[in-house]
Formats: C-alpha cells, sequence, structure tokens
C-alpha cells in the first residue's frame, strides 16, 4: 500500500536496504496523519498508531538517519521508515506541538545527536547536563516549592522531583532524571549478554532478557522449543504477580494500611521463592538465555508450586476484599491521581498506567504470539476511571490473570516432557543476519519493553535501542499529581511505580 | 473489623526464627566450589563470564565482580565449577572476596569477617543506615527493602534503614556509581555524623559488575574514603545481607558479643 512505510511483526526482522528513506518535513507529515487517529470518540479509545520508536544512527561523515517506529495495536504491526539527516542540517519542525506523545523522543534525539526540533515546547535535558537546567517557577504569596531527592526517603533509585505548592495543593510538578544514566545502550552494542540485559531495570528482569533473547534470535535465526517458550511465558507471568503483588502491598503502606503492607510483602516472598526454586534467583536471574532457558523445571517441583501459588492467591483475594471494604482505604484510593482517557492517550501512556486510564492496549494480546494465543487468555476489560483506585484494582486483576495463565503453563508443559530446553552455548557463536533491522516487544508487568537492534554488512551490531514503558510513563505521573494534595505524591507515585534506570539507560 | 482480625490469624507468624542458621533452598547459587584438578583450562568460563570474574592457571572466582549467573557452571564440561547454597558471603577485604580451590564454607565463615572491637561496642545493639542507589538496578533495591518486611524483620536486631544520612552510622551504596550520582553520593557521605561505616552491596558497587566497561560512570569515591565491608549478590540475598552486616557488628556467628 503505502510505499513510505514498510510493516513489520513483533519478533522479526527487516533488510535495512528495505526501510525507506523520506524527506523529514514528507516524514513529519506521515507521522501526524498516522497518528492522528488516535482520538476518543464517546469515551471509547480508537486505538490509533502511537510512537515506539523515535531514535537517530550516526550514518557515517556526519549524517544522521532518523528512525520511525510506530505501532498498529489494532493489526498488531509495526510501521518503520527513516528520515536522513545530512551533516549540515542541525533542525527540524518538532512533532512535539502537534502530537504530544513524542515529546520524550524529541528529547532523547536533540540530546543524544544535536538536531534541534524547532518550536518543540520544553526542551529541557533527559539525561545530562542536569545542573544547568532551571526550573519552571510560580510567584505567588502562598505559593512554595518542595524539592525533594535525588536520594529519596526510602529504599529507592534517585531522581529529583520538583513541586510546586499552592498551600498543600501541588500545582505543577516537574520531574528531573538522568541520574541514573549508565550508557547501556553503548554497552549493549559492545559487549551485549543475557546478563547485561537482566541489569537493565532489575525489576523487570525476565522481560528484559526475554526482549533481548528474542531479539537476537530473530537476528541470528535460532529457533526455541516449545517448552522453553513455555517457561519463558510462566517465569514472565511468576515476575508479573509477584511484583504487582508487592505494588499492591506498597500501596497499603502508603496510606498506611500496615496490615496490607505486610500481608502482601509475604505473600509476594512466597512467589519470588518459587522463582528461586526454579532458577536459583528470586528474581529470575540466569533463567533465559539466547536459544532458550537453563533450568527445566520437573513435575515435582510443578506440583510444590502449584500448591504454593494456591495459597497466595487466596491470601491476594481475602486481603484485597477486606482493604476495600474499609472506607478509609477507599476514600484514599478514590479519585486521587487521576489521569483521564483522553490524556492518556494524547501522552502516549502505556502498559498497565494507560489500562487503568481504559487505553486497553497490551501487547500479549495485540501482538500474535503463538505460544501465548494457544493459551487461550481473555484480555481484561476493567472501566478505566484513571485514579489510583483503578491502578490498584487492574493489578489486583492482572494478579488473578497470571495465576490462571501460570496453571495452563503447568498443565501444558506435560505434553512436552521430552523437549530440550536450550540449544546449547554454540547458538551465542552463531553468525548474525547481516544488515537487517529488528525489533522485539515484551509485555513486562509495568508496559511494554520495547528492544531494538540493527547490524551492520558484516552481521556486528551497531545500534541497540531499548525503551522502557516508563520512558512515557513519567509525564503522567508529573500530570497526575496536580491538584492532589502533597502528601498524596507518595501514593500517586507508588500507584504508578515507575523504572528510574529503565529510562535512564 | 473481624476480617481484618481473620487475615492477621491466617497470617500466621511470617518471620524467620533464627536468621543465622536460616535454610536455604538448594538451587541458590551461593559460594562457588572450585576444583582445580579438574580444569583443562579451556577458558569457556572465562569467555563466557559476563564480568570478567574468573580467572585460570590456577581456577579463581571474583565474588565482587560475579553475578552468580551459573553460566560458567553451565558451560564447563569438566565439572570444575558449582555453586553451593551457602550464602553468608559478605567480607570485610576486597581481597577475600577473591576464592580459590582451598575456600571451603567453614574456611570463608570464620575468615571472611574481620571483627573490630570498637565496631561491635558502638553498633551492635543499634545500627542505623542510610541507603544510596548510585545507578543500581532496583534489583539490590528490592532485596534491601525486602530485609525489612515481616519475613526478615532485620528491625529486631535494632538494623534499620532511615531517611536522613544526619540520623545515620553508616551508608549502604548500590550500584556502580554513575556520574550524575557521584556528586549525591559524596554529599550524602558528607552529610553522615562521625564515626560512620560504608558498606557495599552488590557486584554493581563492587567492582562496576556488568558496567564496569561502561564511561558514565565516576567511582572516584572508592579512592577517597574506606570501606568497611563488601557484600556479593546480583542481586544480594536479604539473608545474605543482614547476616553479613550482624557478623560485622556482633561478632561471630552474628549472635556472640
Amino acid at each position: 500500500m503505502n510505499l513510505n512505510w514498510i510493516k513489520i511483526k513483533n519478533n522479526s526482522k527487516i533488510s535495512l536496504l528495505d526501510i525507506p528513506i523520506l524527506d523529514i518535513s514528507d516524514l513529519r507529515i506521515e507521522i501526524i496523519s498516522l497518528c492522528r487517529d488516535s482520538v476518543t470518540q464517546d469515551g471509547i479509545v480508537l486505538s490509533g498508531f502511537r510512537p515506539v520508536g523515535f531514535f537517530g544512527k550516526d550514518w557515517g561523515r556526519g549524517d544522521t538517519r532518523l528512525f520511525v517506529v510506530l505501532a498498529d495495536d489494532k493489526n498488531g504491526v509495526f510501521y518503520v521508515s527513516s528520515a536522513l539527516f545530512k551533516a549540515g542540517i542541525r533542525e527540524y519542525d518538532a512533532l512535539t506541538p502537534e502530537i504530544p506523545a513524542f515529546h520524550m523522543f524529541e528529547r532523547e534525539f536533540f540530546e543524544e545527536f544535536n538536531i534541534k526540533p524547532l518550536n518543540h515546547p520544553w526542551l529541557k535535558p533527559l539525561r545530562k547536563n542536569q545542573d544547568d537546567y532551571k526550573f519552571f517557577e510560580m510567584d505567588g504569596e502562598e505559593i512554595h516549592q518542595v524539592a525533594v531527592g535525588p536520594i529519596h526517603a526510602g529504599v529507592i533509585e534517585p531522581g529529583h522531583f520538583r513541586f510546586m505548592c499552592n498551600g498543600e495543593t501541588v500545582y505543577h510538578l516537574e520531574i528531573m532524571l538522568g541520574y541514573q544514566h549508565r550508557g547501556v545502550e553503548k554497552l549493549m552494542v559492545q559487549r551485549p549478554s543475557n546478563r547485561l540485559a537482566e541489569s537493565i531495570c532489575g525489576d523487570s528482569v525476565v522481560a528484559y532478557n526475554l526482549a533481548y533473547s528474542r531479539l537476537m534470535e530473530t537476528i541470528k535465526g535460532v529457533s526455541v522449543s516449545t517448552k522453553a517458550q513455555l517457561i519463558r511465558l510462566l517465569a514472565l507471568e511468576m515476575e508479573r504477580a509477584a511484583i504487582h503483588i508487592g505494588d499492591l502491598g506498597a500501596i497499603a503502606g502508603d496510606i498506611a494500611y500496615l496490615m496490607g503492607a505486610s500481608v502482601f510483602g509475604a505473600t509476594r516472598t512466597l512467589v519470588i521463592n518459587t522463582m528461586l526454586e526454579f532458577s536459583g534467583s528470586r528474581f529470575g536471574r540466569g533463567l533465559i538465555t539466547i536459544g532458550g532457558v537453563n533450568f527445566d523445571i520437573e513435575n515435582e517441583k510443578i506440583q510444590r508450586a502449584k500448591k504454593t501459588l494456591e495459597k497466595v492467591e487466596k491470601d491476594v483475594r481475602r486481603m484485597v476484599k477486606t482493604m476495600l471494604k474499609n472506607s478509609s482505604v477507599v476514600s484514599r484510593l478514590e479519585k486521587t491521581g487521576t489521569i483521564s482517557t483522553e490524556r492518556a492517550v494524547e501522552i502516549g501512556l502505556t502498559g498497565l498506567a494507560a489500562r487503568a486510564s481504559g487505553v486497553n492496549i497490551d501487547s500479549r494480546f495485540d501482538f500474535f504470539d503463538k505460544h501465548f494465543n494457544a493459551l487461550n487468555v481473555e484480555k481484561i476489560h476493567l472501566k478505566g476511571t484513571g485514579d489510583v483506585n483503578a491502578r490498584f484494582k487492574i493489578r489486583y486483576k492482572e494478579i488473578l490473570q497470571s495465576f490462571s495463565i501460570i496453571r495452563k503453563i503447568f498443565d501444558r508443559l506435560k505434553d512436552y516432557e521430552k523437549e530440550p530446553v536450550n540449544c546449547g552455548y554454540e547458538v551465542l557463536s552463531k553468525e548474525n543476519s547481516k544488515d537487517v533491522f529488528a525489533i522485539s516487544v515484551v509485555e513486562g508487568w509495568r508496559g511494554e519493553v520495547v528492544h531494538i537492534a540493527m547490524t551492520d554488512a558484516q552481521g556486528r551490531l551497531t545500534r541497540y535501542k531499548i525503551k522502557d514503558p516508563s520512558f512515557n510513563n513519567w509525564y503522567g505521573l508529573a500530570l497526575a499529581v496536580r491538584n492532589n494534595g502533597v502528601s498524596d505524591f507518595p501514593l500517586c507515585n507508588k500507584s504508578f511505580n515507575l523504572s528510574y534506570c529503565g529510562c535512564d539507560l | 473489623m473481624f476480617d481484618t482480625l481473620k487475615s492477621r490469624i491466617f497470617q500466621g507468624n511470617q518471620f524467620i526464627k533464627d536468621i543465622v542458621h536460616a535454610p536455604m533452598r538448594e538451587q541458590f547459587r551461593g559460594l562457588p566450589v572450585l576444583k582445580n584438578s579438574n580444569c583443562d583450562s579451556c577458558a569457556k568460563c572465562a569467555e563466557i563470564c559476563p564480568t570478567g570474574a574468573l580467572s585460570l592457571n590456577p581456577l579463581k572466582i571474583d565474588m565482587g565482580k560475579c553475578t552468580f549467573c551459573g553460566d560458567c557452571k553451565n558451560v564447563c564440561t569438566k565439572n570444575a565449577i558449582n555453586f553451593s547454597n551457602f550464602y553468608k558471603l559478605a567480607s570485610t577485604s576486597r581481597e577475600g572476596l577473591i576464592i580459590d580451590e582451598r575456600t571451603t564454607k567453614e574456611l570463608y565463615e570464620k575468615t571472611a569477617i574481620e571483627v573490630k572491637k570498637e565496631i561491635v561496642s558502638m553498633f551492635s545493639r543499634s545500627l542505623k543506615l542510610r541507603q544510596v542507589s548510585a545507578g543500581g538496578c532496583n534489583g539490590c533495591e528490592m532485596e534491601l527493602n525486602a530485609c525489612s518486611n515481616v519475613n526478615f524483620d532485620m528491625g529486631r536486631f535494632g538494623i534499620d534503614f532511615v531517611a536522613s544520612p544526619r540520623h545515620a552510622d553508616g551508608l549502604v551504596i548500590t550500584g556502580p556509581v554513575t556520574k550524575n550520582m557521584a556528586y549525591a553520593l559524596e554529599d550524602c557521605f558528607l552529610a553522615t555524623p562521625n564515626p560512620k561505616i560504608v558498606i557495599l552491596c552488590g557486584a554493581c558497587a563492587v567492582s562496576g559488575g556488568v558496567f564496569q566497561e561502561s564511561g558514565e560512570l565516576a567511582r572516584e569515591f572508592f579512592e577517597k574514603h574506606p570501606v568497611d565491608l563488601y557484600i556479593p549478590g546480583c542481586p544480594v540475598h536479604p539473608l545474605t545481607f543482614i547476616n553479613g552486616v550482624l557478623g560485622y557488628i556482633r561478632g561471630k556467628a552474628g549472635n556472640g558479643k
């Protein structure tokens, strides 16, 4: 159809030579016309196109090539196109004023390649030069600033928050990140490994490692046994359930409902200890490798895990029920930190936060995966009120859904007992395809984890691009706390539970 | 209220009674067990190691770099490398983390932590810590949070994480220390009143871990300030952390004085 774009499915590759090169002004018009569809009608969101990749690559002789990847959730494909900036060209018309979902992407592109998006409304630093930045300020008798971080009161990652408050009400929150920047994308090109992929974002170990492994399998042309695929999906759902349970506990803790905090904390331990039995690590480190998984799950372990998870499910159900019966709990959760559906689409929220706001995108369902589809799981439909309550409830529903998926996988694993779990370490030295562009998207517990890689004519990795859901969602948190009490910030923050290192890379 | 009480009763008591002798699942990858005589120096293990923790002739593992991923064990055809489930891995010296064939759990437990009288007399009953994540991936951070949950309940030993360095007796550092966090880390150290201790938690903090080759790190902090306790792991298991700290502030096996 459209010669300006090339379509690509999840976990697949295309030749770099097939990606169209447009003039930047034409590409801009194309992007705007495709993304504009994503408006709401009668409260129902049309799943239009949304950006999942917008990044540059050094194209030699001072030229820069800009790659754009848009997701078509309805049909489960990605649209890829590109534009070439010749060495002298240092600016273009920004997309953000038309499509605000691009604002982080354009800031990132500007910071990495120094090509300026003209008329970008807020070109603040993303990962570098934070010291020179001047925060927005307000003036007035009752106005005051609250500065928090980079080191926070709790044991969490670093980031700076600047609140503009009128009395106790937050007018505006500005978030400054970048403290965690470790140069991961460069390292992934120099010395890629499963272990590095696991450490990019240590709370989404399985999601990140799975995305990396699938991407490298795509580039190397390695096929993975059904058994290994099932164990991978199992680990992904275990991770989701464990973190969600922990988050329910953290939300309970932030509204001083300590009973919830301790019960959810203890039940989470059971889930991650089951993971320890499967993989030797509470977070599933060392489990997934290119070509499969490192550990088989024997029948005896399955039976034990079944029993444990049954108990966990019962405990979670009972505790959530008890908690939501308590009016002082509900009054703290309801109508706190609300993001409307329209706003969520506009700024391009993804993952759990988007679903809580009524944007029902979930890459597990939207992008076809043979092994996941065979499990016959239904997408969760929840009236997305977009407040902390909605994010609490969607977590609860996803925990139950994850447990049902895990049970199904346990039953199916019996049919594949004889299959090998991996292809041995020889696959690591298998040659990469040459001159390709490959993409892998995995729905982690926070949302879609996007990994994109490119190789050159010798098959060497030349660019590795990572996008965490937090990259889109941090701005959602900033908007969510507006007109809320400053004391509700921890609650809002926990209900999103975004990643600092996934954003800073 | 009755529902709440019911939930409480269903939960029972969750805490681990004897944290010093707490059992660990056999699958856990803890202290490596090396057999130099089996090794034929094929170097496959050193090649696959993501952090360069292995050295050959004789076979040695630097636990300060090791991510305990088990890839070296899986790739070894001669059964020269194994991982035991022994979790008390903390050491007071950087060299102590480098182990070879002669290292057994008994020997390691006895020698790894050097107890100092003044530390025991000062901190054995109460140790308040300020945690600084300087590029940590949230793995160690989550495990440090788990130290305070109802299972591990570190607070019963008088060890707590506090909100301000002004209230702290020491720092717990996670992450490889990024350029952007170096200044804040230094400030936090200076804001902690003397006497203070510094604890490094996880492979990233101890050696840079999988990020050691990154150009975005600034590890000068460690040239300026001495480190009291190294706790290896990726991430550090709560039992490793609690036992390591207890061993350091209370002496032998964590329960003596």
